[in-house]
């Protein structure tokens, strides 16, 4: 064994594991060469263009050997992009630019931008392939340039990659057989990191600040659980490690949510399309608690029609007959901008024209969206309830409720996001049927601390007593104003030890990420009311997050036998 | 010059993976073959081997298109080509 001192880095964790294994670093973006630069000093076309031959066969013979030792999809994958790289007509035309004066660098990248243009002129399955070509663009590039290839790091050995941060496009082409565990440097318990690694199943840990530090191939253990990341692991770590992959398997949700006593606690699913939405059906869901309508609003330029809007909705009320689902309008601004909707000078647009607030700045847009839902509705047997993000006040409420009414729904709701809603919870729900916590808004809001900002990690903690408090607020202000019903459906409702606190303070259903379906029913089913109501009093008087999420862990031994 | 004119088999038309294996067999002939949409100019005709050429064709099932090559072994190296592209490779 090797003697060699180890080291630790204390992150947050946002995604339960615990493992080891060899770090893969992400490779820093490549930066694209300039347009048409010539020559470089001291070379000639002839070597320039011996230089590239050489760097598309060296790329063209990695990818071979890979796609040599994979299967499948991934095979033809592999290997089609083996072919590009090695493509002669590709070489040709960027060996005629280099015998033009440009540098090997600049005139692949020029060609292949040549090719890419012409395959997304062709649209289709074909536009999509572009993205092969800028891929395999990169790839040589790189290889130029003596760098590793940008994008998730090949490797044929399960590896933990350590990032920045990712963004959603490397998320996309994470591969969860090859990837151990995520570690970043930066980013949030509500980053995008954060998000696909719990829809992935896959130990994360998150502000993990030092881990920039790391280097290819040292051994490193993660625990997704306390946020703990230690390089060259001794035996405490090996035999946590062991306990974690001998943890006894989680079985799958029965479709009805309750405590030990039978109260039931409806687990509901977030779900973003009709695919998804058939997906959570199928994995027991009791109903949808947060449809983002937003996949149907993104990436457009302008407003999708009447007909687009119904046909989405419906996709995913079918996937529901007789089960509710609450519809969340449509929520653009701040991460989430719309060419048509919100303004993207905004110098702060966290604390800008974003959610509801749009319907003050764009009238007609909601007014269209409600009329769709409901026409939706009316096509299928779902109990629709619709909910708008971001009120600060009853008077919002108010209004909102007019309108949903007037597009032929009965139930409308708001979400708890703005701390002032959770304050004024007993005339915002005098003004409306239901709210629903964003758990992941409110603690921005409540901590005054951005979501994205690694440095704010710990502020921004689901646990904070303050967002606890303000989440027992609102449950009381529903009481007083009739028993309107409270959910959650912020990420905080997938962990499952908050979960339990969450239903001791009185919220009565939770909405979360069909993965976490199983551990939240399990760990729920554990406990009885007056448990979860003792453990919600513990949390609510700790005097910060990790101890409020330490002294309800350690009263659930349901975590620990199942690896939570 | 030798020619033959065959018709796209694979019903996702000459997309990545059929075109992956066509020209990795166009690779392996021992003569040059150009491949052109049928009623185009010879002239215009791409390098059968080239993948990136093979998906700018926008070849789609039913496709007729012509196959050329000059020298010796020519003919039988057609007649190998054409064969791939009339199998249609979303079958296997």
């Amino acid at each position: 064994m090797s003697r060699e001192e180890s080291r630790e880095f204390q992150g947050v964790g946002v995604s339960a594991g615990r493992v080891i294994g060899p770090v893969r670093r992400m490779p820093e973006p490549l930066a694209a060469p300039a347009d048409g630069a010539p020559l470089p000093e001291g070379t000639t076309a002839e070597s320039e263009a011996e230089r590239l031959g050489e760097a598309t066969a060296a790329v063209a013979a990695g990818l071979k050997a890979r796609a040599a030792a994979a299967t499948g999809d991934a095979q033809a994958v592999l290997k089609a992009t083996a072919l590009m790289a090695g493509d002669r007509t590709l070489l040709k035309s960027a060996i005629a630019l280099v015998q033009s004066g440009t540098s090997a660098e600049s005139a692949i990248w020029e060609a292949a931008d040549a090719v890419a243009t012409q395959l997304g002129a062709l649209g289709g399955y074909m536009a999509e392939r572009a993205t092969d070509v800028l891929d395999v663009r990169a790839r040589i590039v790189a290889q130029l340039r003596g760098v590793p290839a940008p994008g998730i790091p090949d490797s044929d050995e399960p590896f933990v990659l350590a990032a920045v941060d990712l963004a959603p496009a490397d998320t996309a082409t994470l591969d969860p057989s090859k990837v151990l565990a995520l570690v970043t440097s930066e980013g949030g318990p509500q980053s995008h990191t954060a998000i696909i690694a719990r829809s992935l199943g896959l130990p994360a840990v998150v502000a993990a600040a030092g881990t920039g530090s790391l280097v290819d191939g040292e051994l490193l253990f993660v625990d997704g659980i306390t946020g703990q990341v230690v390089q060259n692991p001794g035996p405490a770590e090996r035999d946590l490690a062991l306990a974690y992959t001998q943890r006894q398997p989680l079985p799958d949700f029965d479709g009805r949510g309750r405590l030990a006593d039978g109260t039931a606690v409806p687990l509901l699913a977030n779900v973003g399309s009709g695919v998804d939405a058939q997906a959570a059906a199928a994995a027991g869901a009791e109903g949808v608690g947060l449809l983002r309508t937003e996949f149907c609003f993104l990436g457009r330029d302008a407003e999708p029609t009447a007909e687009e809007q119904v046909e989405a909705y419906r996709a995913v009320f079918e996937a529901f007959a007789g089960k509710k689902v609450v519809v969340r309008t449509l929520d653009a601004g701040a991460d989430k901008p719309l060419p048509f909707l919100t303004d993207t000078s905004e110098p702060n647009p966290a604390l800008g024209v974003r959610g509801y607030r749009t319907d003050a700045t764009v009238p007609g847009v909601l007014a269209r969206q409600l009329a769709a839902i409901a026409e939706a509705a009316k096509q299928t047997a779902a109990e629709v309830w619709v909910m708008a993000p971001m009120i600060s006040t009853p008077a919002e409420a108010a209004d909102f409720d007019a309108m949903v009414r007037e597009a032929g729904l009965s139930t409308a709701g708001v979400m708890v996001e703005v701390p002032s809603a959770a304050v004024l919870a007993e005339p915002i729900l005098g003004a409306c049927d239901f709210a629903s916590i964003g758990t992941n808004d409110l603690t921005q809001y409540t901590m005054a601390a951005d979501r994205q900002l690694g440095t704010l990690a710990a502020f921004n903690d689901p646990w904070q007593p303050a967002v606890l408090h303000l989440v027992q607020a609102t449950v009381r202000g529903a009481q007083a104003a009739g028993n309107k019903p409270v959910g959650v459906c912020g990420e905080a409702a997938a962990d499952p030890a908050l979960a339990v606190v969450l239903v001791g303070l009185g919220v009565a259903t939770l909405s979360m990420n069909k993965r976490a379906l199983p551990a939240v029913a399990r760990v729920l089913g554990s406990v009885d009311p007056e448990k979860a109501q003792r453990l919600a009093r513990l949390a609510l008087g700790a005097s910060h997050a990790a101890e409020a999420r330490s002294l309800v862990r350690a009263e659930l031994p349901e975590l620990e036998l199942f690896g939570l | 010059m030798a020619e033959r004119i065959a018709t796209i088999a694979s019903r996702v038309g000459l997309h990545a993976r059929p075109a992956a294996i066509f020209a990795e067999a166009a690779a392996e002939q021992p003569v040059e073959v150009t491949i052109a949409l049928e009623n185009e100019p010879a002239d215009e005709a791409l390098d059968a081997s080239s993948i990136l050429s093979l998906m700018g064709l926008g070849a789609e099932y039913g496709t007729k298109v012509v196959l050329r090559a000059e020298g010796e072994g020519a003919e039988q190296a057609l007649e190998t080509l054409a064969a791939v592209l009339e199998t249609d490779h979303d079958a296997e």
